[in-house]
């Protein structure tokens, strides 16, 4: 074949990419986002740290938290880790680590490595929390507020810029309502 | 009334647009010299509509006039004048407006200034462009009006995107698109060549100042837009590789590809493909730009208005300009290999690296950029394609450019010797070699990539000098050509931004602090203590303002005052980062959250950049070549197409 073709064929391919995207482009901006100003989903798991202790969502209730889905296994979650730690070192909000589907001495043998910047950590081994939660892929993020409300989530690797553009204010809101 | 007045210009600039597109192309194929004429009077008429539309949407933001739709959302009583200005670019609507009458007059220059091109040639350009402009017209016209009333008229506009109420926002957009949009010339000369199947290279020549200015201002527009993300969005970062970003810079790079390819073809006449098809992408690729951003397919950091109806207008569009050309370019691009062939080590050769690297370059990044959107398609989930992936893929194929960069400006057309060569550019590149080391065993932290930087850096910068200092002392040559100049800046400038990209991005330092009155921190040598915040009102915010003193040892070096502003209108808020600015480096303090109620302890982010404005000055020295190559004298004689080409082998300017 001629081969001067092949640059139309290549922006042929690209069209059809771009009508699909228009398409979803479209659809996205008409779905709300399912979990947002909804009830925490119910959770009562084992603490990595002293496996015979367990932590309920109504024992948390009466102040902010941050739930953060992670796993030895994620390579995103090590690498948002350091967002996480400095988040921590603010000391601006209670973080919970919550670790699916891992081995706990995984886990724990994870923390030592990098550093444990959660206040704790909570095993959900085969993954059903997470599934509540509607996590499909690890690292997500959910803050939830005082009376067990999620009032953001965020899909993927944290960033600092999150911390303080979405994590930061909303708890900021908090205290002036509280 | 008034703006019903732009709005009638605007049809007016439409018909017009139509008229350019029909009658001289018609009068080029039937001879019709009339029909031809018309070109120059329409293109200056078009342009003289769209200054008359493009004022009238101005004085309606200077006298705010918040009856029209668009000033109401994008000003406010209490706006300063300068940006009352800048926010008719501020939106989409205005965007486009100014888009196209930047169209308007490349049109028009190219009617003024190209008359001594063959007419059928040039009325079939300018054909080209009116086409171009009339789809443009057509999509202001039909999808996004900025002169739409607003009924019942608002009391009190919106007020502009804070983010946008800056120096940088007015200067960076008309420049940026002055490239985009200036590539449209390029464009429709390649595609008046192929209608006349112009196989004679003469079109190359002619094209070549209109792509040099260009490109210099796309290279400046993208500059100033990396510098406004620097200090106005207060992360200290200069490049982010969001799909804003990656459409001027798609442009760019073919962009890049094409002033070298169109040496090649001017001089050699080979390359000639090459050059038609990449004078097509570069247009293409800034239309594509324009889709991405408009029409909300990619979610960005700045993606400013988006409207999926919108992209179904700029995607037939592109279907139609594009697609149209490639399939000329399919059927009329000439068939055999043109030109003189040239030996394995050439000036060729170097220059088809060069090619050939831009080329993939641009396609990395479109893939990149596109990524998400195909993995979204498919439906395989959500993944962002970000910086590692740009940022190896630069690392790795910059190599092959910079080691070859200099060495191509010394060989020869055709074919060279490999020991010539070597004996030419040893000094340089062992001066370089020592440069790299000096800096790696002074900051060993750089680590090996960027001590290879910098040598790189530096190999440019020094290969490039030597070039023009070896021409000065030699006997036979007094006066250095201004061509061989104008690379020569352009080339240091690349040398330069490299030594910065290489130094910053390793040097940099940058710390996330918890910092209440009183407390101090030590980054690189330097105190930054923290005195508290005040509260200051501006004309259309109010703000909390820390105060910084910066002190190296006992001596206070300067105080800085970063912001947290407040923007009652629209109720956002947004950081003002505080600058100090150095040769060497740039120290940066940017205003986080509060993070207790009584606004004593503050989130806040200290920065140290390490020759980060060398980033910038290199860009400058970049576009600095490009407009003095476009200037020289060469492109003014009278451009005939009947005028021998140059065949000679000593010619040595690329």
């Amino acid at each position: 074949m001629n081969s001067r073709i092949y640059p139309l064929l290549g922006f042929l391919l690209l069209i059809v990419l771009l009508v699909v995207g228009l398409n979803i482009a479209d659809r996205k901006t008409n779905l709300p986002s399912p979990l947002i100003g909804k009830p925490v989903p119910v959770f009562d798991l084992p603490v990595l740290a002293s496996p015979g202790q367990n932590m309920s969502k109504e024992s948390l209730l009466g102040k902010p938290y941050l739930v953060n889905f992670w796993g030895s296994w994620c390579i995103t979650c090590r690498a948002e880790h350091p967002v996480v730690t400095e988040l921590a070192k603010l000391n601006a909000v209670y973080i919970i680590g919550m670790n699916f589907r891992d081995e706990p001495q995984d886990a724990v043998a994870w923390l030592k490595k990098w550093g444990n910047p959660y206040n704790v950590s909570l095993t959900d081994f085969d993954g059903r929390v997470s599934i509540d939660f509607g996590v499909y892929a690890a690292p997500e993020t959910f803050l939830v507020d005082p009376s067990g409300t999620i009032v953001f989530k965020h899909l993927g690797q944290l960033t600092w810029e999150v911390v303080e553009t979405e994590i930061l204010p909303r708890l900021a809101n908090m205290e002036s309502g509280s | 009334m008034t703006v019903e007045l732009g709005q009638i210009s605007l049809l007016a600039a439409l018909l017009t647009a139509l008229v350019l597109g029909l009658l001289p192309m018609i009068g080029s194929y039937t001879g019709n010299r009339r029909f031809m004429a018309v070109s120059t009077t329409a293109s200056l008429v078009q342009c003289l509509l769209l200054m008359v539309a493009f004022g009238i949407l101005t004085s309606a933001f200077i006298i705010q006039d918040f009856s029209v739709e668009y000033v109401a959302r994008n000003s406010n009583s209490l706006l300063p004048m300068g940006f009352r200005v800048s926010a008719v670019w501020s939106a989409h609507e205005g965007s486009l407006l100014l888009w196209e009458l930047i169209l308007s007059i490349w049109i028009a220059a190219v009617a003024l200034f190209s008359k001594r091109l063959p007419e059928v040639f040039r009325s079939r350009v300018l054909a080209v462009l009116g086409w171009i402009s009339v789809g443009f017209l057509l999509f202001i016209l039909l999808t996004s009006n900025p002169f739409g009333r607003l009924i019942p008229s608002a009391v009190e506009g919106l007020d502009l995107n804070p983010l946008l109420q800056d120096f940088g926002l007015i200067v960076h957009p008309p420049l940026l698109y002055m490239g985009y949009v200036g590539f449209s010339v390029a464009f429709a000369f390649a595609v008046a060549a192929l209608l006349g199947g112009e196989v004679s290279r003469d079109w190359v020549r002619w094209s070549r100042p209109w792509t040099l200015v260009a490109w210099a201002f796309l290279t400046i527009g993208i500059a100033l837009g990396s510098w406004w993300a620097y200090y106005e969005l207060g992360w200290g970062g200069y490049w982010f590789w969001d799909p804003v970003e990656n459409a001027s810079f798609m442009p760019w790079l073919v962009g890049t590809a094409l002033i070298h390819s169109q040496a090649v073809t001017e001089k050699r006449g080979a390359f000639g493909n090459w050059t038609l098809l990449l004078a097509l992408s570069a247009f293409s690729l800034s239309l594509l730009g324009t889709f991405l951003v408009r029409s909300g397919v990619l979610t960005s950091v700045h993606a400013f208005a988006s409207d999926p109806t919108r992209g179904i207008f700029i995607l037939v569009y592109l279907g139609v300009v594009v697609g149209g050309s490639l399939t000329l370019y399919a059927a009329r691009a000439p068939k055999m290999i043109q030109g003189g062939g040239f030996a394995g080590l050439s000036r060729e050769t170097f220059l088809l690296i060069n090619n050939l690297v831009f080329a993939v370059l641009a396609a990395m990044v479109l893939t990149g950029t596109l990524y998400p959107l195909l993995i979204d398609a498919i439906g395989a989930g959500k993944i962002s394609v970000g910086p590692p992936y740009f940022g190896l893929l630069f690392t790795w194929l910059l190599v092959p450019i910079v080691l070859a960069m200099p060495i191509g400006i010394y060989s020869r057309w055709q074919q060279d010797s490999g020991s010539r060569l070597i004996s030419k550019v040893r000094w340089p590149f062992l001066m370089a070699l020592a440069v790299g080391t000096i800096v790696w065993i002074m900051q060993p932290d750089i680590g090996f990539v960027s001590a290879a930087g910098v040598t790189g850096g530096a190999w440019v910068i020094l290969g490039s000098l030597f070039y023009v200092v070896q021409m000065m002392t030699s006997k036979n040559r007094i006066s250095i050509p201004a061509s061989v100049l104008a690379m020569t800046l352009a080339h240091v400038g690349v040398g330069v931004f490299l030594i910065g990209l290489s130094l910053v991005s390793t040097l940099s330092t940058e710390k996330h602090l918890r910092m209440e009155a009183g407390d101090k921190y030590e980054m690189a040598g330097y105190t930054f203590e923290f005195l508290g915040t005040s509260i200051v009102q501006g004309a259309n915010y109010s703000a909390d303002q820390g105060e910084f003193i910066i002190s190296k040892g006992d001596r206070e070096i300067t105080r800085l005052y970063p912001q947290k502003r407040e923007y009652a209108q629209r109720g956002n808020t947004m950081t003002e980062a505080a600058i100090d600015p150095g040769f060497t480096r740039d120290l940066y303090v940017s205003l986080g959250e509060p993070l207790d109620q009584n606004g004593q302890a503050w989130a806040v982010r200290v920065y140290h950049k390490p020759f980060i404005r060398w980033i910038w000055l290199g860009a400058i020295f970049i576009m600095a070549g490009g407009f003095l190559a476009a200037a020289n004298k060469r492109y003014r004689r009278k451009m005939t197409a009947k005028e021998p080409v140059l065949t000679g082998t000593k010619e040595v300017t690329a």
